[in-house]
């Protein structure tokens, strides 16, 4: 309303308020940007939902911050914060729902996955696969990082634990 | 310090821009998500695109009255997907 020549009253405090609220609004919109080209880029729904979460959270809660930077009165400064912590309280709720049943349907790709812990655990109600795949839970190497260790380590400690490892590797 | 207000109010603009390209990028994973959960994730960074478009607008035009509408969109989004999320699980697993 004001915007292009301000009273003279209200010149420097209230131009850097809006233009922090502006900076914290643009870092908001970009994550939202980003947030819908992971959207549309991302295998899974559970990767969509990491990409989702965004917007959702963050940049809301930064979105939120810029405009009451801009609109400094008090009920809308109330407000806001209101929108922020109902979107604190009700993503996490979503995402859980939405997160369980996407484990229960075929919302994973499981070739994707390092750890499936849902399905270590075996769940009565969950008609999903209850074992793992034998080629899916060991894709890292033990063997090189326990040189490595023991390269490094200096204290005896790590030589016991590095001669455990070596122990159990060279059982079989 | 006459100039400074006119770009921030350009800058927000440049962010309603935004904005739209971007709810245009997640109405396309709408219409395409292969199961219904995509379509679920995909409405509701919708809701929350559309809530922090409401923000940038009233702090471009310093008018208020939209800051209300903004809680109840936030607290109907959420009852809304939790909802369809119910029917989702329904629909898929029988």
């Amino acid at each position: 309303m004001s915007a292009p020549t301000a009273p003279p009253g209200e010149s420097g405090l209230e131009v850097a308020l809006d233009a922090v609220g502006t900076v914290s609004i643009v870092v908001g919109v970009l994550l939202a940007l980003v947030a819908s080209v992971g959207l549309l880029s991302l295998p899974d729904v559970l990767s969509r939902m990491h990409a989702a979460t965004k917007p959702q959270v963050l940049g809301l809660l930064l979105v939120v911050i810029g405009g009451a930077l801009h609109l400094r009165t008090s009920v809308d400064v109330w407000m806001l914060v209101l929108v922020g912590a109902f979107q604190l309280v009700t993503a996490p709720v979503t995402a859980h729902v939405v997160g369980r049943l996407a484990h229960r349907g075929d919302g994973v790709r499981r070739d994707l996955l390092h750890v499936d812990e849902l399905t270590d655990r075996p769940d009565t109600t969950d008609p999903g696969p209850d074992e793992p795949e034998p080629d899916e839970p060991e894709p890292e190497e033990p063997e090189p990082a326990t040189r490595g260790r023991g390269r490094d380590g200096t204290g005896h400690a790590d030589g016991d634990g590095t001669g455990r490892r070596r122990g159990r590797d060279g059982a079989p | 310090m006459t100039g400074l207000p006119a770009l921030l109010d350009g800058v927000l603009v440049v962010c309603l821009v935004l904005l739209g390209l971007s709810a245009v990028l997640v109405v396309v994973r709408l219409l395409r998500g292969p199961s219904g959960l995509d379509r679920l994730v995909a409405l509701d960074v919708l809701v929350a695109e559309f809530l922090v478009g409401l923000v940038v607008y009233a702090a471009l035009t310093g008018n208020s009255a939209l800051v209300p509408v903004v809680v109840a969109i936030s607290l109907v989004g959420f009852l809304g997907s939790t909802t369809v999320a119910r029917f989702v699980r329904r629909g898929t697993d029988r």
